[in-house]
């Protein structure tokens, strides 16, 4: 099999729109989490929760890099999708070096076009409006992959996939097998997420399971997760191509593993994390014992902090307490389908800097959980093996483990 | 020129984000890059705007900014001798 490198880097996040201010904003602890403005539809902007916090992109505005067709024709995240596709691609130099054919588009993206969804239904609901006819192409979740696909013309396997939560890990790990398999030469792929409209701010404050403060990911006062909207992209590729012309290598995926709970829609079950853990390592061909660094799901939840950490005990046995474990999400909210692939860029930058992010925000780690959750500042690391977990609701779990390029 | 076709063109520019100035009546689709997304688009705001439906068959045909302009104008002579008032705004 091949080995697979990491290439192209792209992203537009609550803390960077660009892949430098968001490693920037990553190792200085720099928080996108800001109080709730301008949520569509409402009659003041406000949703109306107990929570007044989100992770919201203020420094995008799509009419400097799409088209006004374009623009109209989709919604909000295929903005986010196409904007950190070009970054991505553009660093790898990937249509110069790959033909359009064996190119790969794999996106996580669970909600589609949410906040167009509503626009309409609302006008529907309220005065029997006639829906905009451009309503079914903004809001399919297959829009991202699509237009990517259009704007770069790739002609390769192109899906999306929608796994709540674990999405684009999902994503970045089948891409990774594609590749690895010689079923694709590279591939993009990555996740994209807009969700934050007023049904879908009410709706989770329905689950009285967002943080009404912040989200402080394993802290003993932890109280819930931070809504937050954003895309990341990887650019991956067969070893052999990257250095055939010596291309920058920003890092190595060795394994993927996945599983299901079969147990509870939203409880999480600590076994169903550790089996994917597992198989991750299984198919990297690693031992726990190379696992040096953890990016967590870590929502920040009272339920989820405490079943990964038994999952991580589970796995790693005695070593559990020594891993460095941090959750980016105290940064960046969660994005739901495009969180793991923020976390997963967020993992490649740290071990391509040697630097593990720390978990801002959080002065009281969780000691119950004995894990050892990194707080303070960012701690320096040499060349190991990390794990970037992805636990969704409904019990769908994805890990991919990364490697220190050397 | 009418309101009719000041508004229609305000509706054509806005879609295609092009200054209002540059859209005439002989102006042809062609000219301004619309492609079926867009006709279909413009058609929904003229149908907002006028508060008209424009036939399937009529779609096709538009071809130039004053195709668009004289079938709002008929579509509303039509609607007003059926003896619903139509409105002017959305």
């Amino acid at each position: 099999m091949k080995r697979v490198v990491i290439t192209g880097l792209g992203c537009v996040t609550p803390i960077g729109s660009t892949v430098s201010t968001f490693g920037e904003s990553l190792f200085a602890g720099r928080s996108g989490i800001s109080p709730i403005v301008n949520v569509p539809d409402t009659p003041d902007g406000d949703p109306g929760v107990r929570y007044k916090q989100a992770a919201q992109i203020f420094d995008f505005d799509p009419a400097q890099h799409l088209d006004s067709g374009i623009i109209s024709a989709t919604n909000r995240n295929t903005h986010f999708a196409i904007v950190a596709a070009r970054q991505a691609a553009e660093q790898a130099e990937l249509m110069k070096h790959h033909a359009p054919g064996d190119i790969a588009i794999i996106m996580g993206c669970a909600c589609g076009g949410r906040s167009s969804e509503e626009h309409e239904v609302k006008g529907l609901y309220t005065r029997n409006a006639r829906a905009h006819p451009l309503t079914i192409v903004r809001t399919m979740s297959s829009a991202g992959a699509s237009n990517i696909s259009i704007d770069l013309k790739i002609t390769g396997p192109t899906l999306d996939i929608s796994t709540a939560c674990a999405s684009s890990t999902h994503a970045i790990g089948l891409a990774f097998h594609m590749v690895r398999s010689g079923m694709s030469t590279a591939a993009l792929c990555g996740g994209h997420e807009a969700p934050l409209s007023w049904g879908f701010y009410r709706a989770w404050d329905s689950m009285r399971v967002v943080s009404p403060t912040q989200c402080r990911p394993y802290a003993a006062d932890r109280d819930g997760m931070t809504l937050g909207e954003g895309a990341a992209m990887l650019v991956i590729e067969t070893l052999e191509s990257a250095q055939a012309r010596n291309a920058t290598i920003f890092g190595e995926i060795v394994g993927f593993g996945m599983s299901a709970d079969a147990n509870h829609i939203t409880q999480p079950q600590a076994e169903g994390a550790a089996a994917a853990m597992r198989k991750a390592l299984v198919d990297a061909n690693a031992s726990p014992d190379q696992v040096g660094y953890i990016n967590a799901h870590g929502t920040g939840t009272q339920a989820n902090d405490a079943t990964e950490a038994a999952a991580i005990h589970m796995v790693f046995g005695a070593r559990a307490s020594q891993i460095p474990l941090s959750s980016t999400k105290a940064l960046h909210g969660h994005s739901i389908g495009a969180s793991g692939a923020l976390e997963a860029l967020a993992t490649v930058l740290a071990l391509k800097e040697g630097r593990l992010p720390h978990t801002a925000g959080v002065t009281n780690p969780d000691t119950s959980l004995n894990v050892d959750i990194i707080v303070d500042e960012p701690r320096a690391t040499g060349p190991t093996i990390a794990l970037s977990n992805s636990l969704a609701f409904g019990g769908l779990n994805a890990v991919i483990a990364l490697k220190t390029w050397q | 020129m009418d309101d009719i076709a000041t508004r229609s063109i305000e509706i054509i520019a806005k879609a295609k984000n092009i200054p209002t100035d540059t859209v005439h009546l002989e102006t042809s689709f062609e000219e301004l890059n619309i492609d079926s997304l867009d006709k279909i688009n413009i058609s929904f705001e003229v149908e907002e705007a006028f508060n008209i439906e424009i036939p399937d068959e009529a779609l096709g045909s538009l071809k130039t900014v004053g195709d668009v302009v004289n079938g709002v104008k008929q579509l509303i002579e039509a609607k007003a001798a059926s003896g619903s008032a139509p409105a002017t705004t959305p």
